[in-house]
């Protein structure tokens, strides 16, 4: 079944995708990403070859599957403090 | 200051002034004779960006507390005898010498004090969630001083100690903080 998941954008992965929030059918991390580089072009894959990806806020592979509660995130490197 | 302590260990992600006197007053006990208190402030330069004049700070708002409470329990896994820390961090634009994160740990000696909040501001660098954008003489553009994500160690009894201690916060915890982004 293919589901609406909640996709969010931080930093430098909100600022090359021009949005912060964004929903998708995928039924994995990695259809979600694709979904992703797919419509927000080279500059966010550029971001996105840098970031850690989470699901839930726990760090999740491209293999994670994920449904319409789940709130997948884009992390680039920190820079806090 | 928008949200009280809660235990013994203060946590906050606020767009409002903090300062280090009610930090450094906070964390002494009666049973500490050691109190540390670190301000990490807004300066006028950064790596290869002379005439710094502001920065402006974004998390992801709802994972920031999780992990500094998870900080604060990785800190008394390794020191035990730590007696109350804080850790408060800003967000949204700040002037130059404001301080962006406040970390304060006591112990009934110094060297716990003293090793736990060094722990407490290195851990923050490294594992939360949050971006630094600079203004400088030249333009504006992310902080290159920037870390690949790292997660917070935990032993198994502090995992789920800390997961009791997030349930009990729970509706405490200091709303999502939603600054108009910077584009």
């Amino acid at each position: 079944m293919v589901e609406l998941a909640t996709l969010r954008l931080f930093g430098p992965a909100r600022e090359a995708a021009g949005t912060d929030r964004f929903e998708f059918e995928a039924t994995t991390v990695a259809d979600l990403m694709s979904e992703a580089s797919r419509r927000f072009g080279v500059d966010f894959d550029r971001v996105l070859g840098r970031s850690r990806l989470w699901v839930n806020g726990e760090p999740a592979g491209g293999e994670r599957t994920i449904d319409d509660t789940d709130e997948v995130a884009v992390v680039p490197p920190v820079s806090g403090g | 200051m928008d949200l009280a302590p809660i235990g013994d260990d203060w946590v906050l992600l606020t767009e409002a002034p903090i300062g280090v006197d009610r930090a450094a007053s906070w964390i002494v006990t009666s049973t500490c004779g050691a109190a540390v208190t670190f301000a990490g402030t807004v300066r006028d330069h950064s790596e290869g960006r002379e005439g710094v004049s502001e920065l402006t700070y974004e998390a992801y708002a709802e994972q920031v507390e999780p992990r500094l409470l998870a900080i604060c329990a990785a800190a008394r896994d390794r020191w035990p005898e730590l007696g109350r820390t804080v850790i408060w961090h800003r967000i949204g634009r700040l002037e130059l010498t404001e301080a962006s994160v406040i970390c304060a740990a006591s112990s009934p000696h110094r060297p716990e004090a003293f090793h736990a909040a060094r722990f407490l501001i290195d851990t923050v660098k490294a594992t939360v969630p949050i971006w630094k954008r600079e203004t400088w003489q030249d333009g504006s553009d992310w902080s290159l001083c920037d870390h690949e994500v790292d997660e917070v160690e935990l032993s198994e009894s502090a995992r789920r100690a800390l997961e009791e201690e997030i349930d009990r916060r729970a509706g405490v915890l200091s709303p999502p903080v939603h600054p108009e982004p910077h584009r």
